[in-house]
């Protein structure tokens, strides 16, 4: 049955509204204001007066259609579902593999690679106390490394997303391998996640290794590099997930980040790269909170605004490079460390909105990660999380299925407004770098941040288990916390010295140099002799430590 | 119970050991410490121990706040034993953050104050840490007494 276009509001409306508001507000009484974490007030009931279908063609239309805010592809989760992409890396670089294996078995097609926290901290494993190695992160320093962590690994044909900060020794390790291997290095897909330096200096500080302007530097070699030689591999992933966790409001984190993207894309372009070839290869990372509704509107603002963005004031002319493709993380600050159980259900509904937002590839949080690094049961919880929302629930049956709702096409609006004037107070800062170079971002983020946590402290923000029906019993799961053997990782430390001691100094030496000269003449790429002293068994460790000598140390800046 | 504010202010000491740099907790607690009127002294994450030790002597603090996140907290029985090899064994050691119940006791057993997880009030940890502050520049005056004598 065909249904006849009627035009909305029907007559009588009014005087049905009116009914309804009076009888409302005799039975609510005095009615509380009720905001969303981006400030936005939420009203009880939002009928065609809010939102009407006028404007579908301008601000909606079809998936895989300009300004696609119903999806960035035409069949979104009805061809395809999204991505199962869970966060792996622990121990030396042979438990990596054997957890590899194990995920590969169970039908993953994608994984991803998490190093040491030394890795982080941009130094080696012999250069730290052996109890800290490998318990949240995999010890790579060396290409040698990485050929272990991917023995049997099918290089070519399995997409890795390496968290992997500037200046990016993971993926120079792994193009060792793949050289080692006689894999093509055009085969090679992936994204280099932590490529987004910017958003390190606003809201994660663990991931700084370089200067702030040392930085910038590196990222556009990096991409430039990538575009000639690992075509199928994405070198930026613009990254709102680290500015929501540390306190950002979700229309705050869609702005900065939109405001991050645009300025990578305009450094590119004043290095001479073509916007398509470079917007088609980026990709967003976000973090998807529990207020349902909000992070629906936001991330489909969030494609809508980029689209625009792209096209109208980048200049891009693909339409590829319109899409806002995106990986979404459960919110992990949502997760409590009181009733831990209960962060099952959080994750559900967090999951459920990215789904639901049309998002391509997902990590789900276990529910111990308020608690601790997750151990194999709980990391199988979250997979299975996502089959069942996958295979049970039926949310992958409508393309964009909020759509139309008054409630959802409005908020969808409203959010898209807060984001716009974000990037408007950002573009009147002179962009996102002297934005964060001048404390700007951060100051915002931290003034939020606050007055989230007080909102938890006076009870206005219920947190259940936390500020409201809180247990006194042991709620606790007992399971013991796995951590990696130390005396395996004391054995890998030895391996690694002697590895270091019988290579040719000389070839080190000179690579070492070539990537210090390369870091101080403009013309040179820097990323090149990163890619090229990694095949010379320059580690990890001694090529952060070079660049962080000739393009400084990355420094937080800012403020207590 | 309130503990009564210390004249002059508790002087806290609020940092991070070891790797990690996830510093949004230390600096909320920062500022929650500073408007409860405790003079804070702060700095960045990846501290070293000695560094800790040297700044702990130098602003004669009288409580150490170290925040964790990736298990930097495995650490900390390595600062209190630098702590007391300085002659100041008094300062009270607080760890926030995330620590896993079975390794609790450990830390405890260290010498570790408290441990105040995720989810622990503004109210919550004020109170700890002043009650802690309080009973190191006791246990300090008392030893600078005994000295005096």
């Amino acid at each position: 049955m065909t249904k006849e276009a009627v035009q909305l509001p029907l007559p009588g409306f009014d005087q049905a509204c009116g009914q309804w508001r009076a009888e409302y507000s005799r039975q609510i009484g005095v009615d509380r204001v009720v905001k969303n974490r981006s400030g936005i007030e939420i009203k009880p009931l939002y009928t065609p007066r809010d939102w009407s279908e006028a404007a579908y063609d301008s601000d909606l239309a079809f998936p895989g259609q300009y300004p696609f805010t119903r999806g960035v592809y035409p069949t979104m989760h009805r061809g395809r579902t999204w991505t199962q992409r869970q966060l792996i890396g622990l121990g030396a670089p042979e438990d990596y593999n054997a957890r590899v294996h194990q995920i590969l078995a169970a039908g993953a097609t994608a994984i991803s690679f998490l190093p040491c926290n030394s890795g982080f901290r941009g130094v080696d494993c012999d250069e730290v106390d052996p109890v800290l190695l490998g318990t949240c992160g995999t010890v790579a320093n060396t290409t040698d490394d990485m050929d272990v962590a991917l023995k049997g690994v099918p290089l070519g044909e399995i997409s890795t997303a390496m968290n992997d900060p500037s200046p990016f020794t993971l993926l120079a390790f792994t193009l060792g391998v793949a050289k080692r291997r006689g894999v093509p290095w055009s085969s090679i897909s992936g994204t280099s996640n932590q490529s987004d330096y910017l958003s390190h200096f606003i809201a994660n500080h663990m991931f700084l290794r370089l200067s702030l302007s040392g930085s910038r530097r590196v990222l556009l070699d990096h991409i430039e590099f990538c575009l000639k030689r690992t075509p199928n591999w994405n070198p930026v992933s613009v990254v709102g997930q680290h500015m929501q966790q540390a306190g950002a409001t979700p229309a705050e984190t869609v702005g900065f980040t939109l405001s991050t993207a645009l300025q990578y894309a305009e450094d590119c372009v004043a290095r001479g790269m073509d916007i398509d070839a470079v917007l088609r290869r980026f990709t967003f990372f976000f973090d998807i909170s529990i207020s349902f509704f909000e992070e629906i509107a936001k991330f489909r603002a969030a494609r809508r605004i980029w689209a625009r963005l792209a096209r109208e004031r980048l200049g891009a002319k693909n339409p590829a490079s319109w899409r806002f493709k995106f990986h979404g993380q459960t919110s992990g600050v949502d997760l409590t460390r009181q009733q831990p159980l209960n962060n099952i259900a959080r994750v559900a509904v967090q999951a459920m909105a990215g789904i639901v937002s049309g998002l391509q590839s997902m990590h789900t949080d276990a529910y111990d990660e308020a608690v601790a690094t997750p151990t194999e049961e709980t990391a199988r919880i979250a997979i299975a999380t996502q089959n069942i929302l996958r295979e049970e629930a039926h949310l992958c049956d409508v393309i964009d299925p909020l759509a139309g709702s008054f409630y959802v096409e409005t908020l969808t609006d409203q959010m898209e407004a807060e984001i716009l004037a974000v990037i408007a107070k950002i573009d009147a800062a002179g962009g996102m770098f002297k934005a964060t170079e001048a404390g700007l971002v951060q100051t915002m983020i931290g003034e939020s941040a606050l007055g989230f946590q007080e909102k938890i402290e006076s009870g206005e923000q219920k947190i259940v288990g936390v500020n409201c029906f809180q247990s006194n019993g042991e709620d606790r799961p007992g399971k013991p916390t796995e951590r990696p053997d130390l005396e395996r990782m004391k054995a890998h430390v030895e391996r690694f010295k002697e590895y270091k001691a019988q290579r040719s100094q000389d070839e080190v030496r000179r690579a070492l140099d070539a990537l210090a000269r390369a870091a101080n003449s403009p013309g040179d790429n820097v990323y090149e002799r990163v890619v090229e002293a990694a095949e010379r068994g320059v580690t990890h460790g001694e090529i952060v430590s070079c660049l962080r000598k000739e393009l400084g140390f990355g420094h937080p800046l800012v403020i207590a | 119970m309130t503990t009564p504010r210390l004249d002059p202010p508790a002087r806290v000491l609020v940092t991070k050991i070891g790797l990690d740099g996830h510093d949004r907790g230390s600096r909320i607690v920062a500022a929650f410490l500073r408007d409860a009127g405790m003079d804070v002294i702060y700095t960045p994450p990846w501290q070293s121990i000695g560094a800790v030790v040297k700044l702990a002597t130098e602003e004669d603090v009288d409580a150490i706040g170290v925040s964790s996140l990736a298990t930097d907290h495995l650490i900390v029985p390595n600062l209190l034993e630098a702590l007391r090899a300085a002659g100041l064994a008094h300062i009270g050691v607080v760890v926030g953050g995330i620590v896993p119940d079975d390794e609790r006791p450990g830390l405890l057993q260290a010498g570790v104050s408290a441990i105040l997880g995720p989810g622990a009030s503004r109210d919550e940890i004020i109170e700890h840490v002043a009650a802690i502050a309080a009973k190191s520049r006791q246990a300090r005056d008392a030893d600078f007494e005994e000295s005096a004598r």
